[in-house]
This record gives C-alpha cells, sequence and structure tokens, in this order.
C-alpha cells in the first residue's frame, strides 16, 4: 500500500512553499529533500547534535525532532534566511568568518540559527552567557573558543547593524573578501579544500 | 535513522484526539516530540498512529495560583521555566526544568509530555512526586485525576490508560517558609543526569526525590535524620543500578554526596543567611 501523503504549507525563509509529505516526513529531510535547502545539515538524527537547529516562529528547535506534518503553516527560518537582503552576510554568518568560528562547516548552520535567536533575546551576552547560547551544539573541529568569540562579535555588529550603518557603505563587500581570505588560509595551511 | 510509516491525525478537539486514540491499540500521542521523536528515529519505537495534540487549542496555558502551578499538555518547558508567577509559587518546578537538556530542545519539549514519558531520569517526575502534584487526563468515561504517586508505575510506564490523554499537570505551591533546591550532577551539561536530587525543607520535614537512581522516580522521607547521615539513610530506600553511563556503586556515592548538599541548600533557601539573597 502505497504511503499516505499530507498536503501541507510551510513558510520558509519568507516564502510560502506548498508540498506533500509522509507523514514521517522530518522537518530537517523536507528542507533538504522536498525543497533543496541544504544548509540545514543532519548530523546525529536524534537530537544531540545540534547541527539541525532552524528557528520555528523565531524559537530554534532541532529540525530532526519535528515532523513537518506538525509544523504546517509556522514560520521557519534557516541558515539560508540569516543573510541580509541584499545578500550580504548577516551580523552572526559575519561574525564566524572574521572570528574562524568554523573550520569543516558541518555543525556552523545550527550555530548561527541558534545564536541568531540567542543574541536577538540576549544582545549584550556575558561571556558565560555565549558559551551558555551554544552548550547544545557539538563542533569537533575549533575547540569552540572561536565560536564563543564569534558569539559576542555577532551581538556587537548586530546591535551596530540595528543603529544603520549598513547596508550600502561597501562594508558587506569587506566582509566578503574576509570570509574569502579565511578560508583559502585554510586551504593553504591544511592542506584540506574549504 | 528515519522513522517507520505511520496513519497521522491532527484533531481539532479533545474529544476527537480521545475518540482516535481509542481507535487504534498502537496509538501514541505526539506534543513536543523531543522523547518520542529519536524513539522513532531509532525505531525503538514504531507506533501504527499518531495523534498529533499540536492543533488542539487552549492547551498551551500556565496559570498560577496561590494554590500552584497548573501546565497544560501544550505548554513547552521553555514558557514554563519562563513564567515568574510559577517561579514565585513553586520555585522547585523551574529549579528543575533548567536541567531538563538544553533551551533548543525547551522550547519545543512539553512539561506534560515529560512527565507522561515517565523515564525515571528526568527531572519533572520527580518534581510532581516530591510536590504532591497530580495530572488531569482525559478518556472516554470524561475526566480524572491522577496523582503522582498513582502515575509512575515502571520505567517509562504509567498507569494512564490507552485511551487517555494527560490534558494538564498540577504542581501544588511551596508552603510559606518552606525551601527547595535541586541539584544534578551529568557528564557534560544539558546531559541526562548520571544522579539528580530535589529536595523540599519545610519545618522540620524534609523529603528528598532522586532521578536516575532507581527505575521509578523515588521520594524519600528524611525528616529527623542527623546532616551526617542523610546520604546513608536515603541509600536505604534506594537501589541505584548499573548501567553504561555509570555503576551503581559510582551512583551510590553520588547519592551520598548530592543529599546533603541538597538538602543544606533546600534549608539556606527556606532561610536565607543574612547579607544573601534569596535564589
Amino acid at each position: 500500500m502505497a504511503e499516505e501523503l499530507h498536503q501541507i504549507r510551510l513558510t520558509v525563509n519568507g516564502t510560502a512553499h506548498d508540498l506533500r509529505v509522509p507523514a514521517r516526513r522530518l522537518l530537517s529531510d523536507a528542507l533538504r529533500h522536498d525543497l533543496a535547502l541544504t544548509g540545514t545539515h543532519v548530523g546525529c538524527e536524534h537530537g544531540v547534535c545540534g547541527a539541525c537547529t532552524v528557528l520555528l516562529d523565531g524559537d530554534p528547535v532541532r529540525a530532526c525532532l519535528v515532523f513537518a506534518v506538525s509544523v504546517q503553516g509556522q514560520e521557519i527560518t534557516t541558515v539560508e534566511g540569516l543573510t541580509r537582503p541584499d545578500g550580504a552576510l548577516g551580523p552572526v554568518q559575519q561574525a564566524f568568518a572574521e572570528c574562524h568560528g568554523l573550520q569543516c562547516g558541518f555543525c556552523t548552520p545550527g550555530f548561527l540559527t541558534t545564536i541568531t535567536a540567542g543574541i536577538r533575546d540576549n544582545p549584550e551576552p556575558t561571556h558565560d552567557e555565549a558559551r551558555e547560547m551554544i552548550a547544545g551544539n557539538l563542533c569537533r573541529c575549533t575547540g569552540y573558543q572561536n565560536i564563543v568569540k564569534a558569539v559576542e562579535r555577532a551581538a556587537v555588529l548586530a546591535r551596530e547593524g540595528v543603529e544603520g550603518d549598513r547596508p550600502g557603505d561597501g562594508s558587506e563587500l569587506e566582509a566578503g573578501q574576509l570570509a574569502g581570505d579565511d578560508r583559502a588560509d585554510d586551504a593553504a595551511t591544511t592542506g584540506l579544500g574549504a | 535513522m528515519k522513522p517507520a510509516p505511520f496513519a497521522y491525525l491532527r484533531p481539532g478537539t479533545l474529544a476527537e484526539a480521545v475518540a482516535a486514540l481509542a481507535g487504534d491499540p498502537g496509538a501514541k500521542v505526539l506534543a513536543g516530540g523531543q522523547s518520542l521523536v529519536p524513539l522513532l528515529n531509532m525505531r525503538l519505537a514504531a507506533p501504527t498512529t499518531l495523534v498529533d495534540l499540536n492543533a488542539l487549542p487552549g492547551l498551551d496555558d500556565v496559570t498560577v495560583d496561590e494554590a500552584g502551578v497548573r501546565v497544560g499538555a501544550l505548554a513547552r518547558h521553555a514558557a514554563v521555566l519562563a513564567s515568574a508567577g510559577a517561579r514565585r509559587v513553586q520555585p522547585l518546578v523551574g529549579m528543575a526544568l533548567a536541567n531538563v537538556a538544553h533551551p533548543t530542545i525547551r522550547n519545543r519539549g512539553t512539561t506534560v509530555g515529560s512527565l507522561v514519558h515517565a523515564d525515571a531520569a528526568a527531572e519533572m517526575p520527580v518534581v510532581l512526586m516530591l510536590t504532591g502534584g497530580s495530572l488531569e487526563v482525559e478518556g472516554p468515561a470524561g475526566r480524572r485525576t491522577v496523582a503522582a504517586r498513582d502515575l509512575f508505575v515502571g520505567p517509562l510506564e504509567t498507569s494512564l490508560h490507552h485511551d487517555e490523554i494527560a490534558v494538564s499537570a498540577f504542581f501544588p505551591a511551596l508552603a510559606p517558609g518552606a525551601g527547595a533546591a535541586f541539584e544534578e550532577i551529568a557528564r557534560r551539561h544539558g546531559d541526562y543526569a548520571l544522579v539528580g536530587a530535589g529536595a523540599v525543607v519545610d519545618g522540620d520535614s524534609v523529603r528528598v526525590g532522586f532521578l536516575s537512581v532507581s527505575d521509578l522516580p523515588t521520594v524519600v522521607d528524611l525528616t529527623g535524620v542527623a546532616e551526617a547521615d542523610l546520604g546513608e539513610a536515603a541509600l536505604a530506600e534506594l537501589e541505584p543500578g548499573d548501567d553504561i553511563h555509570a555503576t551503581a556503586a559510582y551512583r551510590a556515592q553520588l547519592v551520598r554526596v548530592l543529599t546533603p548538599r541538597v538538602v543544606a541548600a533546600a534549608r539556606e533557601h527556606a532561610a536565607p543567611t543574612l547579607g544573601r539573597t534569596r535564589g
């Protein structure tokens, strides 16, 4: 017997999508397989690693622990939705580039979404609060020090952003180049591709 | 891994939800899913039908009065933890919730779901026991109240009938002048506790509830026990278990360490030392 499909609407990064999925389709798989939004990464698939974290009506949840049918009609923000409208890096992304907050990048989408909500709720986190903010996300490359720095830097960038020195002042380009430079440096020093 | 196929029902009323559950002996209730979905993903459970409560209206309230805190079946841990009224009336609820997984899990997971999941390693079953709380349960025959002491009957097993749905949980208020504390020891932040303990001290009465020690959340009355004997007195009524995370002997040692510590913290909470702020 063919598996029953359910017609649902998900609003992802501001765009409504109508899709037909089996009830057992995890939100992480609906995003990746049905909507081709592969920025959301799937690590452990039982809620431990945090790589698949997305924002559900603004709050971080594990996309691997939610069925797509169960969140029908709700607003979802993935890592693809964290860039600025002009395509430049958002404050958390830019902070990760500046602070070298990623190496292999697998865990990064979950950190970016978690921290985006974290600094919205707590715009001036202390060092301990920055550590607490990312306690539910695993990274096996960085040792976390640079990610904690990126939380603190992202909070600064987000506050500056609110004060309105962007966009269009040319700093988007600068941030993009900086990110590119970091990756080139990685490839050169580690022998690994970025 | 991915869950096995299941039929999915998304009722709009509680009566429909109860009927849906009654219609399939292999059906399970889905609320937050933060314990259930990992079991499904790993295929440790394969219900034939999931009855999703998330579209039911009016179940996400956290209501507080002087008698206590009532938590609806769809109230997320994060909402309960954020309730200033709940913190004031029954501080033990928030003290324990801060130890439930990580904020991201608490954003989706529900407190009532955690209670009916009845994991002896979870925090909230112990809190319901320790506060003398209860569940409101809706079934085909109507509504009934199940006291915490009658609820937990085995590992991951409650006394609820298959076709009953927990509608809300009630945590009675902490008595005036009483103190509470909660502590646990885990290998990593947000992990299940190797051993956890909550304490309520009310005048001479001293009660301590333990998680991750025995097969059931267990409350031990330590009234009148001398400070130095608290750990051993608690162990006399517990049967620490072995698993891959800790040996029984290590768990026993953690009980010896945690029991006096959490009782002292509850006494301090009841009557803060001069010059220190109440937690």
